[in-house]
């Protein structure tokens, strides 16, 4: 294992005292280095194939573990997935409101609504509502309003409540138990649901009114469903006199959009990340074969096979790794990219899928380099020599 | 001579086409099943969306006002306005009728419980569960099953035709009942099939075919509302325009477009006296939702593009690379650059072209695969999408071989034949 095998150390005059000085391990250091060196289109090219592939694998691990977070955000649009109500259609306590936010502690909104039935002048039934308008315009993007209201006294009315208390849009005049209110008109809201046939007020002045706390409070709790679950727990607990109920038709509808999408996210990544690796396979398993003159003098030379797989075994692992790294660098790149493009929100850099990354690189690459490894020992080194 | 060299160059270098030519069928495959994949998930998404329930509502157009708090109406039931049921079957006749998943018509009545007809109620909700109808020859079956999927039944559903009942959970535990006991209604029993649960109003209700309730409130035929639960377009620029203020031309193209307002004013044309909307809650994030995952999958499908055609152009790279030998010797007995280079394109085009069959071959297989383990449905294949694999294949082949192409025709040829290469 002494002899050169690489012809850039030919004629140096202290070249022994080199040799002398240094162990084997730097030879072993230097054919590597040099290998990648000397046949640097190939070198390159074998690198190009595991860069991609580490870069497509970090990529679409990153997007499967990140994209349920992204997704669950969309899903929220589409309001709340519990809702407390005073148990039989009674208020709930006034200190309810407080003691949920602080159970969500910020992980979701929430808004109180109470409700009565009041007459207008003419002597027709109307729901009012009175709820927080800023509360209620975090929540429910859905709604389709035309201007909220901002001053006191002032109501949003539901675009069918409109033609029975208010044609004209003027000011009109609601009772309930004998007291009245009046209200001015400034805005509509247009649902498509029964939030079409209310009037909404704002929360105080329904209190002051009616005397009536909240009956219903909608919540929307982010996170997955084993967190809205821990977050109904608690709720029912904090609130022994309410009904604390999931809203089925958003938990289940959600839970079926999103495994459905995660499963063919799952499908791609499995695809995408195989062919990555089938292809880098091939290519390492050409590279390795084409050098199978390398191996051959080095056998001649008198190098056991033992060294000689692990000079090809420590090439490949070499590649892996550097391959790891930058792909990983370029996936999260990717990855990143692709969550601002389509979320608008930055996909996070998962630095734990690096070592499955590094680990799968370098396992297939040394697959790749003691494959043919395999074939070439039975071979004879003269028969390779001569160029069969 | 050129066909002879082509042939035996595939017959005599088998491991490498074969090498080649797998890494081409590979990434061939991935790419069809990613594009096949992506071009319908919408369409299969949307259809999970409709568990999200009805996106549209229609209600009689002269109809008061309706007085609901929490789920329960407390409008006395047979005021105002009704539709008619006989009109229903329509729906399945309009322009988008395929888009159509299910409607069920909702009447709300109140049931006297008890033998005597007197003392307490209960508010009853009659509907479809899974109702066969037929207009002109296609027959259909419809109902809450179909528009509202997470209503959850212990015991079984009743049959449309039947006078048997559901009972909400909440009501049911307050009168403790269970399936298979029977209530009175009206003075008359009835079997209670099933308990329904809902995490809505329904709990505190009776749930009945829509024959009862209409037979409870004395007016055969009438309908309350119907929830029409549709496959639609998300909403453009287009969709939010007024009808009224298009011209013929682009009044045609909104019409034939499946936005959830253009089915919504076909329902109303359908169904006589009545007003039709969107349930903004479902039709409107149903498009953001929708939008969101097509996107990702558009541009997972560019990554894998991406990552396949890098590693075509890889392989394709390496097989010529391994070839300069052959080069030189071509050269040496009087090849020119041009015919070289012309061999090693017809090659490539060769493979490629076997590659991207067998590719495509397996590529749908694949989709077709995903698609009935995840959706239960089968991913519909555009025909168009053979010639455009195909022409890709070529070209990614194309552009990966160019490179190698171009530095194994300079070579020159004593270089090579010495073995320096």
């Amino acid at each position: 294992m002494s002899a050169p095998t690489s012809p850039a150390n030919s004629a140096t005059p202290d070249v022994s005292a080199r040799r002398a000085s240094a162990p084997h391990a730097s030879m072993f250091l230097r054919m590597l280095l040099r290998a990648a060196v000397l046949r640097r289109g190939r070198a390159a090219s074998a690198l190009l194939a595991m860069v991609v592939a580490a870069a497509v694998a970090t990529a679409m691990m990153n997007l499967y573990v990140d994209v349920q977070a992204k997704l669950r955000t969309e899903f929220r649009s589409y309001g709340a997935n519990i809702v407390i109500a005073g148990k039989d259609g009674t208020s709930l306590p006034p200190e309810a409101l407080a003691h949920v936010d602080q159970t969500l502690a910020g992980k979701g909104l929430s808004v109180p609504f109470a409700y009565v039935v009041a007459r207008t002048h003419n002597g027709q039934s109307v729901v009012v509502a009175g709820t927080d308008f800023a509360r209620v315009q975090n929540l429910n993007h859905w709604w389709s309003v035309t201007a909220w209201p901002s001053a006191p006294a002032q109501a949003l009315v539901g675009t069918r409540a409109l033609n029975n208390v208010s044609p004209d849009g003027k000011p009109f005049e609601l009772t309930f138990q004998g007291s009245k209110l009046d209200l001015t008109p400034v805005g509509t809201v247009q649902t498509g649901a029964a939030e079409d046939g209310r009037v909404y007020i704002s929360l105080p002045e329904f209190k002051s009114w009616t005397n009536l706390e909240p009956s219903t409070i909608e919540v929307a709790v982010n996170g997955s469903p084993t967190e809205v679950n821990a977050a109904l727990q608690t709720l029912s607990q904090t609130l022994p006199t309410a009904d604390v109920r999931p809203v089925r038709q958003i938990v289940e509808g959600e839970a079926r959009a999103l495994g459905k999408t995660r499963a063919t996210l799952y499908a791609a990544a499995v695809l995408i990340i195989l062919t990555a690796a089938l292809c880098v396979l091939a290519t390492l398993t050409g590279w390795v074969f084409d050098r199978r003159k390398d191996f051959a003098i080095m056998k001649a030379l008198g190098a056991s096979e033992t060294l000689v797989s692990g000079f090809f075994a420590a090439e490949a692992a070499a590649l892996g790794a550097v391959g790891a790294i930058v792909g990983f660098a370029l996936g999260i790149g990717l990855a990143v990219w692709i969550g601002r493009a389509n979320f608008h929100a930055p996909v996070v850099p998962r630095f734990s899928v690096l070592p499955w990354v590094m680990l799968g690189s370098i396992a297939v690459a040394l697959l790749s380099a003691l494959l043919p490894m395999s074939l070439l020992r039975r071979v004879e080194p003269a028969i390779i020599l001569k160029g069969e | 001579m050129f066909a002879r060299l082509l042939y035996e160059s595939f017959r005599r270098q088998k491991r490498r086409k074969l090498l080649a030519g797998i890494a081409i069928t590979l990434g061939v495959a991935v790419a069809t099943a990613m594009i096949a994949v992506a071009t319908d998930i919408g369409d299969k998404i949307s259809r999970e969306l409709r568990s999200y329930g009805a996106n549209l509502l229609v209600t009689p157009q002269e109809d008061s006002l309706d007085v609901e708090i929490g789920g329960l109406n407390l409008k006395p039931p047979s005021d105002g306005a009704f539709l008619s049921e006989a009109d229903l079957p329509k729906i399945k006749g309009m322009f988008w009728r395929n888009n159509i998943v299910g409607f069920s018509p909702m009447l709300p009545a109140t049931a006297a419980l008890g033998e005597s007809g007197s003392g307490t109620t209960a508010p009853l909700l009659g509907t479809y569960f899974a109702h066969d109808i037929t207009f002109g020859k296609e027959s259909f079956t419809t109902g809450v099953r179909t528009t509202h999927p997470w209503w959850k039944v212990q015991g079984k559903w009743p049959s449309d035709d039947s006078q048997d009942v559901l009972l909400g959970d909440r009501l049911a535990a307050k009168l403790n009942k269970h399936a298979g006991d029977s209530i009175a209604l009206a003075g008359k029993s009835h079997r209670i099939s099933g308990t329904l649960s809902t995490g809505a109003g329904e709990d505190d209700e009776i749930v009945a075919p829509i024959a009862l309730a209409q037979q409870i409130i004395a007016k055969p035929g009438a309908v309350r509302r119907v929830y029409v639960s549709a496959l639609t377009k998300p909403e453009d620029a287009l969709a939010r325009r007024d009808p009224k203020t298009m011209n013929p031309e682009l009044f045609d193209r909104w019409y034939c477009s499946p936005y959830v307002q253009s089915i919504a004013y076909q329902l109303q044309e359908t169904i006589p006296h009545s007003h039709a909307e969107q349930i903004r809650q479902v039709a409107q994030n149903e498009g953001t939702v929708l939008s969101r995952i097509k996107g990702l999958m558009l541009l997972v499908t560019l990554a894998a593009l991406f990552a396949s055609a890098l590693a075509v152009s890889a392989a394709m790279a390496t097989a010529i690379f391994e070839r300069r030998r052959e080069v030189g010797l071509m050269k040496a007995l009087g090849a020119g650059n041009l015919g070289v280079a012309a061999l090693f394109f017809a090659e490539s085009a060769v493979l490629a072209i076997l590659g991207g069959v067998a590719g495509y071959a397996i590529g749908i297989t694949l989709a077709r695969q995903i698609g009935r383990s995840i959706f239960a449905a089968d991913i519909s294949i555009q025909p168009v999408l053979f010639p455009v694999i195909l022409a890709i294949a070529i070209i990614v082949t194309f552009a990966g071989s160019a490179a190698a192409i171009r530095k194994a025709v300079q070579f020159d040829p004593v270089f090579a034949l010495r073995g320096d290469a």
